[in-house]
């Protein structure tokens, strides 16, 4: 899988209260969700976002709260890939169990460039800088819940 | 290589005699949790799978603390769907507005969990019963579905982070500060994927309240969970709550560490989180003069009995100030009854403060004590990030239930001694 996009970036420790914002929370339709992602770190993404834009972001992202609806509100904003230095822990298995594309990198990457993520290589080329760099592959106990279309289906066809 | 307590609890669970770091395992379940935010999204993803049967009805709790009582017509419909589902599926633990509590704090003292014991639940703060001797987390609802359909769940076994606790607690100091210490000495991410190990001869000076309050916010350190040794303190709190029996681990003695800090219980101050991080810690010498317009006591942090006990210690006799909403939200109807039964409702209505139904409310921006903009909170309450209690320009300050009583008097962020003089 190749996923191609220009990125919005954000910094540090992007928090699931800032994702998508407690008050939200008495839904869980991914539409309304998507709404009002990111909204109080920033206002501008739910009008600029395109689908197939690739967020960027430093370390720790998706600090916080459990809420599944962080990982759904980007999926559904149109967000086709999250790459940041690291995950929260919580947000990690979050996206492994709903098949939102996550990736751990630390490269040069800014606002507005154009990135290309392929899953099969472990590579990312920044193709606005003209670089590129490898990440680790998900082990296969993980790739496996991936490719079997999440963590349920995976475990319905081992038991 | 020996295993540490949390390897070791793993490793029991997935049927096998030793893990080791980094090594992935598929491990059964004694209890899966979930609340009336993550549990709709865990029922949404339970019946699109086409999933039947739940693996054991008497192995799941399903909580109604978040935006209850309901807040609006959307939680409304959500705790029903949650209701509807756990009528269906017979579940034992349900617990509704009259009979729940913060699930944090309900669940030990419903006798829900006991040492030993491995719970996933759909709640970051699942940490929380660490302080039992357990091994417990937060997960996601798509977890949780399946916790709920297989009795099973993966993990990545963490390494770990030791504290080797020394030494005993000074006057007005408590778990928070501790916990609101070490989160300043290693960062948001200090622990991130690892297992935060407590230890040392200082652990028996610490209450359970003490533990559940340092386990509770090992999330927010970035760690998976954090576990304290079984003692007599674990085991007085067990036996008086469960009819379950523990089951004891240790850590070997060649367990494997990634780090170790040695902390003086003795040397830790009272300690408050500025906005907008909880490891954005300070102590009193550099906290200066904030105003303040609310205080919370309350949360699956600091909303167990002995944490009421301490803010009345302070409130007693005293009118808090009439600039600073004063909510006391007790984490269970156990509670709340012994507050009123002890004299603490009076003591606090008395001194100008509203008391409330259990609910988790405010710490999450939920309903119950919303910001607005520029306004300040101290919070007794696990975060404080951008717009975590309201307006996204609204503060929230980290405190001890001590210190958060003292700045509602005074009105200003104050330190507990500053009223003992007077």
């Amino acid at each position: 899988m190749k996923i191609t996009g220009n990125v919005i970036k954000y910094g540090n420790n992007v928090d699931t209260d800032v994702i998508i914002p407690a008050r939200y929370l008495n839904t869980s339709d991914p539409k309304e969700l998507a709404a009002h992602c990111m909204e109080d770190l920033d206002k501008t993404f739910v009008t600029r976002v395109k689908a197939g834009d690739i967020m960027v972001a430093g370390t720790n992202f998706g600090c916080g709260s459990s809420r599944e609806h962080a990982p759904i509100a980007i999926k559904a904003s149109g967000i086709a890939c999250v790459v940041a230095k690291s995950f929260a822990r919580i947000f990690y298995r979050n996206s492994v169990n709903t098949g939102l594309a996550i990736v751990e990198y630390d490269g040069d990457i800014d606002e507005g460039d154009t990135v290309e993520v392929d899953f099969g290589k472990g590579i990312i080329k920044n193709l606005t800088k003209n670089t590129v760099g490898d990440f680790p592959p998900f082990p296969p106990f993980l790739q496996n819940i991936i490719e079997k279309g999440g963590l349920l289906n995976s475990l319905k066809e081992d038991n | 290589m020996g295993m540490t307590m949390t390897a070791k609890i793993l490793a029991a669970h997935a049927g096998k005699e030793y893990v080791k770091k980094g090594e992935l395992i598929m491990a059964k379940l004694d209890l899966v949790l979930g609340n009336d935010v993550t549990s709709p999204v865990a029922i949404n993803e339970y019946c699109k799978a086409g999933c039947q049967e739940v693996f054991d009805r008497n192995k799941i709790a399903l909580v109604m603390d978040h935006f209850t009582p309901n807040k609006d017509i959307k939680a409304a419909e959500q705790t029903k769907k949650v209701r509807d589902w756990a009528d269906e599926k017979g579940i034992t633990h349900f617990y509704d507005v009259g009979e729940m509590g913060v699930e944090h704090a309900l669940l030990p003292e419903k006798g829900l969990v006991v040492s030993g014991d491995l719970v996933i639940g759909a709640d970051s703060h699942t940490c929380t019963y660490g302080a039992l001797g357990a091994f417990s987390t937060g997960v996601g609802s798509t977890d949780m579905a399946a916790g709920m359909a297989y009795g099973k769940a993966w993990f990545k076994v963490p390494g770990a982070i030791k504290f080797n606790l020394l030494g005993k607690l000074s006057p007005n100091v408590s778990g928070k500060d501790v916990i609101l210490h070490i989160i300043g000495n290693i960062g948001v991410d200090g622990a991130l994927y690892k297992s935060m190990e407590f230890s040392g001869d200082g652990v028996k000076n610490l209450t359970i309240d003490d533990r559940f309050t340092i386990c509770n916010m090992a999330i927010e350190a970035g760690a998976k969970n954090g576990i304290f040794p079984v003692d007599d303190v674990t085991l007085e709190y067990v036996k008086a709550h469960s009819t379950r029996l523990p089951t004891i681990y240790e850590a070997d003695a060649d367990a494997e560490y990634d780090e170790i800090y040695h902390i003086d219980l003795s040397k830790i101050e009272a300690t408050v989180a500025f906005p907008h991080l909880p490891s954005n810690t300070r102590t009193f010498k550099d906290i200066g003069d904030i105003k303040i317009d609310q205080v919370v006591i309350g949360s699956c942090t600091n909303g167990r009995y002995s944490d009421f006990e301490a803010a009345a210690a302070i409130l007693k006799g005293r009118k808090v100030n009439n600039r600073v909403r004063t909510l006391i939200i007790p984490t269970t109807q156990k509670i709340y009854l012994e507050m009123i039964e002890s004299g603490l409702t009076k003591l606090f209505i008395e001194a100008g403060a509203a008391v409330s139904t259990p609910t988790c409310g405010p710490c999450l921006g939920g309903h119950m004590g919303i910001l607005a903009k520029g306004e300040r909170c101290v919070a007794t309450t696990n975060r404080n990030f951008v717009g975590r209690m309201g307006h996204p320009e609204s503060e929230v300050y980290l405190a001890s239930p001590a210190v958060a009583a003292a700045s509602a008097v005074t009105g200003r962020i104050t330190h507990p001694s500053e009223l003992e003089d007077k």
